[in-house]
């Protein structure tokens, strides 16, 4: 055994590392700063074709043919932990972690040259059409319809938390095509052109603010034939498929790590007792507490991503690192909002109640932290909640 | 022992939930939240004509003598509504403190007012570098002829744009972490030398830092022994404390229904979401978290007009045990809710927010666990 990256490796780390900080826009390093607050998708898709323009840099496990970096799977763990541990946005894992290698495995040749360079670069920025009112948890229950006409489906019903569909110009969605049988099978992907008429994005705030979720209505509206990515009805395994791509960053561990670093600044500019919040004791023992589970989640992804069966052979352990590595994520916000004291009341005066453009006196993390801290309860429920990362454990693993 | 509410204060918990319930359905208190000043002077009107406002001052100070039973009951009604407003800055904290130490002419002068919800206030006290040690005071007042002279910051004061008078504590000897030297002032908001610069809250409350710049003050603005402020800021804060507590009660309340309802509606996978064992269990602990907080806030509450070292104690252990509580079950309320928990027209997140500032508030968890174990230790 050994836990360390190879010297080679770690070279590698060294120039993807100069790069990126090189490349970075400031704007984007202070929204990831402050905890991704403000960061949205189009800030990502500027990112994106940074990023590309280094070689591809952009769609990391996509091989070179296709306009990645063929980058071995070692590379692709360091160079996201490198994205986050340097301020830097993430990429859509959506996107160029799971859609573009469904597009290769799955996609015709006139699919892959239609979408995978828009992918690659950013020019095509994709939501994503899943869950629906009555199909959350139960995804596979999905009513969402498409019928055929000719050369064309024609969909009718809704999409319900359709991330950045505001900003986006492609859908990749799960559809009904039959519903005979059983809720798996009848369900068929197709990538829909967000311009097409008939469809309609809907807003839905959170609860925070965040302008990230959209509830997006199909009224007759006509996908090409030529957009259906595999056979019709047999859309639930390419669904599985592409949730099973979602090996790299499920956890959010190296956002949590960066979180964690930004947060021990914070602790030990913060007063207490006379001093520093970060010589409290029981407070640095949350911090270690934290950065235990870290540790933990950290070697243990390698694990399982290194191991002997390599990273084809992960499978529902995915589930185990998002379920911990969400809590985890979750209880670091906690530490933050704790941190700052009583300036965690303060908010931000875009509302009504402010004096305008006052500054908020006290700890600049009151800018974000409580704002981040609600946003992130979203990590526990989306992309497959908690609660049903556990059946799937309970399930797969332990055969209950 | 007796833990049931007297007929009269009965009757006004059903008058005072009518009106509430009335008044701030969701989409309204949303809609008083996203006014300039947070809430609606007709509000403030009705809590006055209910008797609120009057409620725990002595009939001699224009109220109706009653006291932290009847501000359990008023604070349960407003969590359960995340109703907004004045009350707490106005009535338990800079009320009470002028209760507690004004000298006869401050009370029967400025108590009737508040009891008649012409006249608001607001405690100035936290500071940036004292976290929550109510002892750290660096804010200033130096003798100056006959009077004062203020000077300092003071941040996070509850809707302290709102006050028409300020009760402020400053040193007025020893060191910035002694524990005497504090004195309380009352100080008119518009005096010369104020600025106030007023913030939203994630709560939909209002806070203000405000600027103390060579304040002149006369000696009557002396609120209480000079020197002697601490110990009733103390008694002030646990009182807050028992009505944060309530608060937080209520909204954990009104968050046990509302999810209890939406597990036996909601279905998925052919079932209600209320048929999963594990979901069973998640609910029957938000249950048990309601019941055990609600204890704490009898203790708490029945303890507020015992001696410091006695009330003090509940109000610790009150803070530390329902500040878990109300987080816990704001966190379970979204997370079972699932997405819809996220979103903005459902109160779930909103009570969340609310159980977040709580804890912000008159110190955290961890402030209050450290004190207990310290007093611990002390005792052995």
């Amino acid at each position: 055994m050994d836990i360390e990256f190879s010297p080679e490796l770690e070279q590698f780390r060294d120039e993807v590392r100069a790069v990126i900080r090189a490349k970075l826009p400031d704007d984007l390093r202070r929204k990831v700063q402050h905890e991704h607050d403000g960061l949205n998708y189009l800030d990502i898709t500027r990112w994106h074709a940074i990023m590309f323009e280094q070689g591809g840099w952009s769609c990391p496990s996509w091989p070179r043919e296709y306009g990645g970096p063929g980058w071995s799977y070692e590379q692709q763990y360091i160079f996201e932990r490198e994205l986050e541990i340097n301020d830097a946005p993430p990429l859509s894992i959506f996107s160029a972690g799971m859609v573009g290698p469904a597009l290769i495995e799955f996609g015709t040749e006139d699919q892959r040259e239609r979408f995978l360079p828009g992918l690659a670069n950013g020019e095509i920025r994709l939501c994503q059409g899943y869950s629906e009112p009555n199909a959350g948890s139960d995804l596979a229950s999905l009513q969402c319809k498409a019928v055929r006409d000719g050369d064309d489906y024609v969909i009718n019903g809704t999409k319900i938390w359709t991330t950045d569909a505001q900003h986006s110009n492609w859908m990749f969605g799960l559809f009904r095509t039959d519903s005979s049988g059983k809720k798996q099978h009848g369900i068929t992907v197709l990538l829909v052109d967000m311009a097409m008429p008939g469809l309609t994005v809907s807003p839905i705030e959170t609860f925070e603010g965040g302008d990230e979720l959209n509830q997006t209505f199909f009224d007759d509206v006509r996908v090409p034939v030529a957009n259906r990515l595999g056979e019709q009805d047999k859309g639930w395994s390419i669904a599985k498929y592409i949730l099973g791509m979602e090996r790299f960053g499920s956890a959010n561990l190296s956002r949590s790590m960066a979180t964690l670093q930004r947060l021990k600044v914070i602790a030990s500019e913060e007063p207490a007792q006379g001093g520093r919040l970060i010589d409290d004791t029981a407070f640095a023992q949350e911090l270690a507490k934290a950065e235990i589970a870290l540790r933990q989640i950290e070697l243990s992804e390698q694990r399982f991503l290194f191991g002997p069966g390599g990273p084809d052979a992960m499978g529902f352990e995915a589930s185990l690192l998002k379920v911990r590595g969400t809590e985890v994520q979750q209880q670091i916000m906690g530490l933050m909002i704790e941190a700052i004291g009583a300036y965690g009341h303060l908010a931000l005066d875009d509302q009504p109640g402010g004096d305008s453009n006052a500054v908020l006196a006290g700890p600049e993390a009151s800018e974000y932290a409580a704002t981040m801290f609600f946003n992130l309860r979203k990590g526990t429920i989306w992309g497959g909640s908690t609660e049903v990362q556990k059946n799937i454990i309970a399930k797969a693993v332990l055969g209950l | 022992m007796d833990f049931s509410l007297n007929e009269d204060q009965r009757i006004f918990r059903e008058s005072l939930q009518r009106v509430i319930n009335d008044l701030f359905p969701f989409d309204k208190r949303q809609a008083a939240v996203a006014t300039t000043q947070g809430y609606l002077d007709g509000h403030w009107q009705t809590l006055a004509e209910l008797g609120c406002l009057a409620a725990p001052f002595p009939e001699d100070c224009g109220g109706f003598d009653g006291g932290p039973l009847e501000l359990m009951v008023i604070a349960e009604q407003f969590g359960r509504r995340l109703v907004t407003s004045p009350y707490l800055a106005t009535v338990v904290l800079g009320g009470h403190a002028i209760l507690f130490a004004g000298s006869e002419e401050q009370r029967t002068s400025l108590l009737p007012k508040v009891a008649e919800g012409y006249l608001k206030l607001a405690l100035a006290y936290s500071e940036r570098q004292a976290r929550y040690d109510l002892f750290d005071v660096a804010t200033t007042a130096r003798t100056d002829g006959g009077g004062y002279v203020l000077s300092g910051q003071k941040d996070v004061v509850f809707f302290g744009s709102d006050a028409d008078v300020l009760v402020v504590a400053a040193r007025t000897s020893g060191a910035q972490r002694d524990h005497d030297g504090i004195t309380l002032f009352v100080v008119p908001a518009d005096a010369e030398g104020i600025t106030q610069t007023r913030h939203n809250t994630h709560d939909g409350s209002r806070a203000s830092n405000i600027l103390f710049d060579e304040v002149k003050l006369g000696a009557d603005a002396v609120l209480g022994e000079v020197g002697q402020g601490l110990s009733v800021l103390e008694r002030v804060i646990d009182h807050a404390v028992a009505f944060v507590c309530a608060d937080a009660v209520g909204s954990m309340w009104e968050v046990y229904e509302v999810t209890l309802e939406y597990l036996k509606t909601r279905s998925q996978f052919g079932q209600t979401l209320g048929s999963f064992q594990a979901l069973q269990h998640r609910m029957v602990d938000v249950y048990m978290e309601c019941e055990l907080a609600q204890t704490s806030v009898y203790d708490v509450t029945l303890n507020l007009d015992k001696d410091a070292v006695t009330r003090h104690r509940a109000a610790m252990a009150a803070k530390i045990a329902v500040g878990q509580a109300v987080r816990k079950v704001g966190e379970e309320g979204v997370q079972l809710h699932g997405g819809i928990g996220m979103t903005m027209d459902v109160p779930l997140g909103h009570h969340l927010k609310r159980a977040m500032m709580m804890n912000a508030s008159f110190g955290d968890v961890r402030h209050h666990l450290a004190a207990y174990g310290r007093a611990i230790s002390a005792a052995a």
